[in-house]
């Protein structure tokens, strides 16, 4: 008996919700301290990340008048930010809840457990100090969870879909922040000589910091931060590690033709002999085709899987190609948020 | 601190633990002896225990008016009900006899209709009835059953007797609490299980997957059962998920489900569709198919009914089955149960007047502080009126609704609930209850051993319904060594 479509999208999509809690986390908490190291009359701000997550016109609407710890709350507490860590969060509580029957109980206990965690504490007053507990208490929790998945759930259609999500969503995440990293330096020659804190930081917020150097043995610079979180095979947070990932999943799921294919071309446009010669500006618009490129790989991953044909011969669907990329971000609203008619 | 249970006074309502002099009844003696020995300190503390465990484990309940929160941590009390194997084993019998008729008369009622036509029912109450289904007139569930999963109230009067209250044959809900009351009262009571006299529930989870398997119109090794939930908003969907999770099903929603040009149901995966045999479904009558009920319903399947009539599915419970657990049909039950067993009820009805009846009608609307009125199709305890505890205007919007229709309402002498010890902030209170033990009917039939115990939380209540401010209890059949 084949799992079924609306149970692969639940937890496809909890696994992408559980990864962007775990990075985003880090990348607030990473970022917060990059900020207090650099000089005042860096004048840096997280208007720079705001932008580049793709929140600016959400954030201003939220927030007509901002002040210094609106951009944090808007990242980490806020509600009515989807992508916020609390909100990641309770998607990927609704989600796992909603597939309780599939997942090994013990992922529910702890998702459920981490979001009411997390929850009480950024409804108290938070310090600081406190908030960097929080960051902490998420990313192990997530990583608990999917630790737990991959030790406890059968190695099934079911835990598949949760690789190809968390892949996804890590090549995603990893390139949004190089083009953080990317968008900031550009045209802002004062900040080069912060080059470095800035790079860390970047290798930081991935955790690959540590990685990273054993890898390459010595100082940081763009080229090589760059290079490595693109193409390194064997970190596990680099695009082209994530994008094996993918294909091994993948290739492990029926009908999976036209995914496996557009998988292809990102692969291939990561191989563009050009791309580590980009300067900053190329590298902004490398990173634009490959979002595209995920956007459409994710389009096929639901028109196949998730929302299969509805005839009731047993032919597999035909493949649809996406020309444009959909809104890949979040969950279709109509499979969880939407109450049911009274 | 050790408890002084001289203290706690049912006062003259029968209570589950003590009898009238204040001794421990026999099947509670040992549960007893071990609280005394606790404390109330250390049974406060294995409470929070419990309260700690609900939260983490994520057992809830969905109250509907609660805007963004929509589940909440289901109610519990640590403190175990007891009963005596030797009155259960009555209690059981009851049960299953009571199950029998209600499915011989619910298919009775859509094929010849003989008991009305021999005049033990009236035609009229059936016609008037809003669970009465005419689209399932002639239809044939497997084995003549209609209500495979049945929930019935039993309550226990002042004088020791337990009466059945009411029947639920359409979709009943509470049976995950049941399990979950004792997987948490065992881990917070551990010792009290190591005599182990207690009578096991943890098999629900096979009885009810061999029952409705047993069900599937296709005569295959792994038939595929699905449970279908109306989704997370639904008061019970924990008890959807959790039942599917035990049985090793699929949950599915209505859109998962789609009928096929040949009547045949199937189940969106990831492979294609895929052939369902048995559909234990959670999602009311009039939902269930679009094409034959409401419209607008996106919880059902269109043509559902169709796969179900050709027999090519098995609905558990079937379509209709709830023109058995009207109210007003309740009245009759004692002859339904004489017209088709030929047997004395053996668990007695709480007597019922039917206000249809004029001379009922004048009589109770005359005297509304002296009875609980209920209308005939609701259920959770919405809608009824507890005449002592009812200010004017109630007594006044009951009477003007009951006057309006008639059908729709019945009444009952108010009940003097049986009691149990209940730890409520901190202290030790009698609070009245009643139990809800669930009856599976497929090839074979069969009752859990015990069943649901739910509390009234607040002192005097009798409203024992989760929605209204209800708790539970595990509930413990206890064997008595001879």
């Amino acid at each position: 008996m084949s799992l079924l479509s609306r149970v692969a999208e639940r937890i496809y999509w909890s696994a992408r919700y559980l990864e962007r809690a775990e990075t985003t986390s880090r990348l607030a908490q990473v970022y917060g301290n990059l900020l207090l190291d650099l000089p005042r009359q860096a004048r840096l701000g997280w208007d720079g990340l705001i932008e580049i997550t793709g929140g600016a016109t959400l954030y201003h609407e939220l927030y007509p008048n901002p002040t210094a710890d609106t951009p944090e709350r808007f990242f980490v507490a806020d509600r009515n930010n989807p992508s916020s860590v609390r909100a990641s969060l309770r998607l990927a509580r609704e989600s796992i809840r909603t597939t309780r029957d599939i997942v090994p109980s013990e992922a529910w206990r702890s998702v459920n457990e981490l979001y009411m965690y997390v929850s009480q504490e950024l409804d108290a007053d938070t310090s600081h100090r406190r908030r960097y507990g929080i960051h902490s208490r998420v990313v192990e929790g997530c990583q608990q969870i999917s630790g737990l998945l991959a030790e406890t759930m059968s190695h099934d259609a079911g835990y598949q879909f949760f690789r190809v999500g968390r892949s996804l969503e890590r090549t995603d995440m990893t390139t949004r922040i190089l083009d953080v990293a990317a968008a900031t330096l550009l045209g802002r020659e004062d900040l080069a000589r912060f080059d470095n804190s800035l790079w860390m930081a970047v290798l930081q917020s991935l955790s690959a910091y540590q990685m990273y150097r054993q890898k390459l043995r010595r100082g940081i610079s763009s080229h090589d931060v760059i290079r490595y979180l693109l193409k390194d095979e064997q970190f596990p947070r680099a695009v082209a590690f994530s994008l094996r990932e993918m294909g091994a999943a993948l290739a492990m799921l029926p009908r999976n033709g036209d995914a496996l294919s557009k998988l292809g071309d990102l692969r291939r446009l990561l191989a563009r002999p050009k791309v580590l010669e980009l300067d900053l500006a190329g590298l902004h618009q490398w990173i634009d085709d490959a979002q595209l490129a995920l956007g459409e790989l994710h389009a096929l991953i639901a028109a196949t899987w998730f929302r299969p044909s509805t005839s009731t011969t047993m032919d597999p669907p035909t493949s649809r190609t996406t020309k444009t990329a959909p809104a890949s971000q979040t969950q279709s609203q109509t499979q969880i948020e939407t109450p049911p008619p009274a | 601190m050790r408890i002084d249970w001289t203290q706690y006074n049912p006062a003259s309502f029968h209570d589950e633990l003590f009898d009238s002099s204040g001794h421990a009844r026999p099947a509670a003696e040992r549960l007893v002896s071990y609280l005394t020995s606790l404390g109330v300190h250390e049974l406060t503390e294995r409470q929070r225990d419990a309260d700690r465990a609900i939260a983490e484990m994520g057992i809830t309940f969905t109250v509907y008016t609660e805007g963004q929160n929509i589940d909440r941590a289901w109610p519990f009390d640590v403190i175990p009900r007891t009963i005596e194997a030797s009155e259960w084993l009555r209690i059981e019998r009851g049960l299953i006899q009571r199950l029998t008729a209600l499915n011989r008369f619910i298919d009775d009622l859509y094929h010849d209709r003989k008991i009305i036509a021999d005049g033990v029912v009236p035609e009229d109450l059936i016609a008037t009835s809003a669970n009465f289904l005419p689209a399932c007139v002639g239809a044939n569930p497997p084995y003549g059953v209609w209500a495979n999963i049945c929930g019935s109230d039993l309550v226990r009067d002042r004088d020791g007797t337990v009466y059945v209250l009411e029947d639920n044959l359409r979709v009943p809900s509470g049976v995950s609490y049941m399990l979950e009351n004792r997987a948490i009262t065992k881990q917070v009571f551990p010792e009290m299980f190591q005599h182990a006299s207690i009578l096991p529930v943890d098999d629900y989870a096979s009885r009810l997957f061999d029952m409705l398997a047993s069900l599937s119109p296709r005569k295959i090794d792994v038939p595929r059962v699905v449970v279908l939930t109306p989704g997370i908003y639904n008061s019970a969907y924990f008890e959807h998920s959790y039942l599917a999770q035990r049985m090793g099903v699929d949950l599915v929603e209505g859109s998962d489900l789609v009928v096929g040009d040949d009547e045949c149901v199937y189940v969106r995966t990831i492979r294609g569709l895929e052939r369902v045999d048995v559909i234990y479904r959670r999602v009311n009558d009039t939902f269930l198919d679009p094409e034959c009920f409401e419209k607008e319903s996106a919880l059902g399947v269109p043509g559902l009914m169709r796969a179900w009539r050709a027999q090519n599915v098995a609905l558990a419970n079937a379509p209709g089955a709830g023109v058995a657990d009207d109210k007003v049909v309740y009245a009759y039950v004692p002859q339904i149960i004489e017209y088709y067993l030929g047997e004395e009820a053996i668990l007695p009805n709480v007597p019922t007047l039917l206000l249809r009846d004029e001379e009922s009608r004048k009589r109770v609307l005359a005297d509304l502080s002296n009875w609980v009125v209920k209308p005939a199709n609701e259920s959770g305890g919405y809608g009824m009126l507890i005449g002592p505890r009812a200010t004017a205007e109630e007594k006044v919007a009951m009477a003007a609704a009951v006057e309006a229709n008639p059908r729709n309402y019945i009444a009952q002498p108010v009940l003097a609930l049986s009691t149990a010890p209940t730890l409520v902030q901190d202290e030790i209170e009698p609070r009245h209850l009643d139990l809800r033990p669930f009856i599976l009917q497929g090839q074979r039939i069969w009752v859990t051993p015990g069943g649901l115990t739910r509390v009234a939380l607040r002192r005097g209540s009798l409203v024992v319904n989760s929605s209204q401010g209800g708790g539970s209890k595990d509930t413990w059949i206890v064997a008595l060594e001879s």
